[in-house]
């Protein structure tokens, strides 16, 4: 056996199958010669006859399963409960349907206005407007997408909370005329009765009558009101109506938990009436309540009838409506998906001509990006300059020495950041402990105590604190492998101690350098703790903006657009490290 | 062996200038509290070089002890005078120091660990890096320290009172550690952290050995991609995860539930034990298990009565961060869970931010005492888990 080893991997403590596999592999490879213990050329046969490739093959293939069933449970509890969240981050970086799904109809008829025409959208948008934020109020989501669009227009939010209220503005003026013609028309009852199934409206006025019998008897009555149901020929006669009809049926039915039986319609239903009365005929019409319906046409057509101008409508509800960036942002934000929160989130923004920077004064995340780059190496090279001293020192004091001290790097490194943190704030403060003892010792004055906190300082000292042991473990173990007959041997032929030093010991000690240097950096460009606790506004780092658009500003969007690019930094970091150190030789506590 | 250095008395020209020149420095922190800085520096060095003269050229070398003990004694009534009673032990300490490095200076001593042939500028240079490395351990160590001794305050303070350093009892108390156990808020941050934590180790510990398991088998398809996967918790910075659990949690009903953040932690908590459990695997000999399997054991008693004993150290060590890793953990349960899941460091957290109590340090002082058991833990199983790998064959 031994003279077929290394033909391929084996492993260093007893045999696998796998080994006799390489083995087989080998045989076969070395044809010409007999094989082992046979006379004959034929394959070689385990025990129960079959080639012994195959059979070890499917041991193989057996190990393997076994192996990945372990794997699965873990790997599948990873992927729901870890990876699907960020790829949910990554996919909301992008995400933009709630323009689409809360202004459908606008979208779609803004898709034939030209937006670098100079020239208000037409008569069809504003009536798709009115359609869609009419909806939208009665379902409360207007304010939503208001909030949406403020992120990019700044107003858009109250526009739209105001246009929630004021569009009923429009319908009044049918319903006020069409009430003073016939107060019918601001009944529950005869709009359901023109719109309705005969059946269903029967059945509806067979549970009002046993309602009445059953209070006048004093029983209790909890029959559910009968279903409403549209009738079949009313959309041809009244078509825009019976449509807005049933949306109102659906909504009244779904949301409140009525009755299209028992609640008026909304007034947009008169605006689209009118439409249907002054474009359509209905003189054909003989199903119920054609008397009432007649009469309102007949008003309809008649030349005093007043009628509601959308656009200058919409103008009084507030004039921003009239503003050309309105409309443009609806339009340039009504795919389902935009780059839009990624060009936020790198101070650009869309414009008609393209993606273009922002004026000076509202670049933030450039500055931010900036600073949590420059003091996250400000942070790595501190700790390089302090850990580096210190692994030195414990690589080359004697084992016991050395680990006592250790303990000194692990006791921070164990205690909670959360702890560290709150002693950095103990100390740096005005009041703190280093002031107390520099004016103590008469070093500074009383009354100009150093500010070290809340600004960049603060969270600089702080943070390299807590990160040094990180830096301090890795350059420890490449060090204390460094053989010290090296510096030696240069010494004595003639180096100076600066020489041997570098041009023979620190070269050896690059790659802890590095692995240390990588780790810091990835830790802390996405701190969070410490620079909201010792950083004030100058010392905060891009995930402090992060979490702030999470609770805050609740411009999600943005938030996960922020995320995806550190999280981009932080891979290609990772790729690097591994690279370098390799993920499988990531060490704990030394 | 080496040569061993002998010590040998060293000069007075040497000694008395090198011993002046320390007491100069610390004149110089003296003098500047008590109004003076250059006067500071002059005195120092004139008292301490003549103390060393006295002590190394007048004085027989047998009186060390003695002179010694003098120079505490005078040192402390010296900084009694000057500065009360924190003037008395900062005096005790110079005179300790001083009274230590007159003879170690003097009699050689200092060179006793060094190789014979190093210049006089080397040995500087070894002991001045020898002081900043040490400067370094106080900057690494100081912040922990100073914690402890302000949670006995009985001031609502974040700083030290003068009650408190003039060692007046008055000024300690332990006020804040009976807010800690009696504030009901306090109590149940507590509590949260004390079901969550050891829920999600469970859960990270259970799955983690299984798959650090299947992951030292040799016939991993795709090992290097599952591996990246696995420790990805850890690579992605924490606020990343906590934005993007709270996204996705919340569209699937699980945001401010228990079993949300119990199931974070658990995620966050898993590369730790898959790391120290294929370390220990790697020193595991498999051909036990065989051996196992061969005289009859199923394979679920095999696991449990020949490999988990043997690579139990790697498992608790691994559960033992993932553990302090969710004890730990504030980022993602601010945004996984809700006021009812809010747990010691969150409440520390908004303590900090907001209104600022003592009762902070004496929990940070507790939680600091709870690291280091688990420091000892950890370091006693993985001495005892070394100890076994040098023991098996292979």
């Amino acid at each position: 056996m031994s003279t077929l080893k290394g033909s391929g991997p084996q492993t260093s403590d007893a045999p696998t199958p796998e080994d006799a596999f390489h083995e087989a592999a080998a045989l076969d490879a070395r044809e010409g010669e007999p094989p082992h213990g046979s006379g004959n050329d034929g394959p070689v046969l385990a025990a129960d006859g079959t080639p012994l490739k195959r059979s070890l093959a499917r041991a193989l293939r057996a190990q393997k399963m076994r192996a990945l069933a372990l794997i699965a449970p873990l790997l599948i509890f990873v992927l729901l409960t870890f990876i699907a969240p960020i790829a949910d981050m990554l996919f909301r970086s992008v995400e933009n349907q709630i323009v689409r799904d809360t202004l459908p109809r606008t979208v779609e008829a803004l898709a034939d206005w030209d937006d670098t025409s100079g020239e208000l959208p037409d008569n069809a948008v504003f009536d798709a407007a009115y359609t869609d934020i009419f909806l939208a109020a009665e379902y409360k989501i207007h304010t939503r997408l208001g909030s949406r669009l403020n992120y990019e227009l700044t107003g858009v939010s109250s526009l739209f909370r105001k246009s929630g209220r004021g569009l009923d503005d429009i319908g009044e003026v049918y319903l006020d005329q069409l009430e003073d013609l016939d107060e019918n028309w601001d009944e529950a009852l005869p709009w359901a009765e023109l719109m309705g199934t005969a059946d269903s409206v029967a059945a509806y006025k067979a549970w009002v009558e046993a309602e009445d019998k059953a209070r006048e008897n004093d029983e209790d009555f909890n029959d559910p009101i009968p279903a409403f149901e549209m009738r079949d020929g009313i959309a041809d006669v009244l078509p825009r109506t019976a449509e807005m009809y049933s949306r109102f049926a659906e909504f009244v039915r779904v949301e409140d938990e009525d009755s299209p039986f028992e609640e008026e319609p909304w007034t947009i239903v008169l605006t689209r009436l009118y439409e249907d009365l002054r474009d359509g005929d209905v003189s054909s019409y003989d199903g119920p309540r054609a008397e009432m319906l007649k009469a309102a046409d007949e008003l309809v057509d008649s030349p005093d009838f007043q009628t509601a101008d959308l656009k200058s409508t919409f103008e009084e509800i507030d004039e921003d409506w009239m503003d050309l960036a309105v409309w443009r942002t609806i339009k340039t934000y009504s795919p389902a998906y935009t780059s839009g929160y990624f060009l936020n989130a790198v101070d650009m923004q869309k414009t008609p001509d393209g993606p273009a920077l922002r004026d000076e004064d509202e670049r933030i995340y450039g500055l931010l990006f900036k600073r949590t780059m420059f003091m996250s190496l400000v942070i790595t090279f501190s700790c390089i300059a302090l850990a580096y001293p210190v692994a030195y020192l414990l690589s080359t004091l004697p084992m016991r020495t050395a680990n006592l001290l250790m303990i000194l790097v692990l006791l921070p490194f164990w205690t909670s950041l959360l702890v560290r943190t709150s002693a950095w704030k103990v100390m740096l403060q005005q009041q703190g402990v280093i002031n107390d003892v520099l004016v103590w010792l008469g070093l500074v004055d009383d009354a100009a105590r150093l500010v070290m906190i809340n600004n960049q300082l603060g969270t600089i000292i702080a943070m390299t604190h807590i990160l040094l042991p990180f830096m301090i473990l890795p350059m420890y173990s490449v060090m204390s492998t460094i053989p010290p007959t090296y510096v030696r041997a240069a010494k004595s032929l003639g180096a100076t101690n600066w020489t041997a030093f570098w041009r023979v010991y620190f070269p050896q000690s690059v790659p802890g350098i590095g692995a240390g240097s990588i780790l810091v950096f990835i830790l802390s460009i996405g701190y969070y703790i410490t620079p909201e606790i010792v950083g004030g506004t100058t010392g905060t780092f891009i995930s402090n903006r992060i979490a702030y658009h999470i609770s805050s500003s609740l411009n999600w969007g943005l938030a996960a657009a922020l995320g995806t690019i550190l999280l981009a930094v932080v891979l290609i970091l990772y790729w690097a490290y591994d690279r370098i150190v390799g993920i499988d030789n990531v060490k704990l506590g030394g | 062996m080496a040569v061993e250095t002998q010590a040998v008395k060293q000069p007075i020209q040497f000694s008395a200038p090198v011993v002046g020149a320390a007491g100069g420095f610390a004149g110089i922190f003296v003098g500047a509290a008590n109004g003076s800085v250059l006067m500071g520096l002059l005195l120092g060095f004139v008292i301490l070089a003549a103390l060393a003269f006295v002590a190394l050229a007048v004085l027989d070398p047998k009186l060390e002890k003695t002179f010694k003990l003098v120079l505490v004694a005078v040192m402390a009534v010296a900084g009694y005078l000057l500065g009360g009673l924190p003037g008395l032990v900062v005096g005790a300490i110079f005179g300790w120091f001083f009274g230590w490095f007159i003879y170690w200076i003097g009699m050689g001593r200092h060179r006793v660990p060094l190789p014979p042939y190093l210049t006089s500028g080397q040995v500087l240079w070894e002991y001045s890096f020898r002081v900043i490395a040490g400067a370094i351990f106080v900057f690494l160590i100081t912040p922990i320290l100073v914690v402890m001794p302000l949670s006995f305050n009985a001031e609502d303070f974040f700083t030290f009172t003068p009650e408190m350093l003039r060692f007046d009892p008055e000024g300690y108390s332990l006020k804040h550690y009976r807010d800690f156990f009696t504030s009901s808020e306090w109590q149940q941050a507590l509590r949260n952290s004390l079901i969550i934590a050891p829920l999600a180790t469970f859960l990270s510990v259970s799955f983690g050995t299984l798959a650090a398991i299947g992951l030292s088998s040799e016939h991993v398809p795709f090992r290097r991609a599952i591996m990246a996967i696995l420790i990805s918790p850890m690579i992605v910075p924490l606020i990343i995860s906590a934005a993007g659990m709270y996204f996705f949690y919340s569209r699937i009903g699980l945001q401010g539930t228990l079993m949300g953040v119990v199931l974070a932690h658990a995620a966050l908590g898993i590369p730790f034990v898959i790391i120290t459990v294929t370390a220990t695997l790697v020193g595991f000999d498999r051909s036990l298990t065989r051996a196992a399997a061969n005289m009859g054991a199923d394979p679920v008693t095999t696991f449990f009565r020949v490999q988990m004993p043997l690579i139990l150290p790697g498992v608790i060590s691994g559960g033992l961060f993932a553990f302090i890793t969710s004890f730990d953990e504030v980022v993602v349960v601010i945004f996984v869970g809700s006021a009812q899941q809010q747990t010691l460091p969150w409440q520390m957290f908004t303590g900090l931010r907001e209104q600022i109590s003592p009762t902070i340090l004496a929990v940070a002082t507790i939680l600091v005492a709870i690291s280091i058991m688990l420091l000892t833990t950890v370091e006693l199983l993985r001495r005892r888990s070394e100890k076994m790998r040098g023991m098996s064959p292979g």
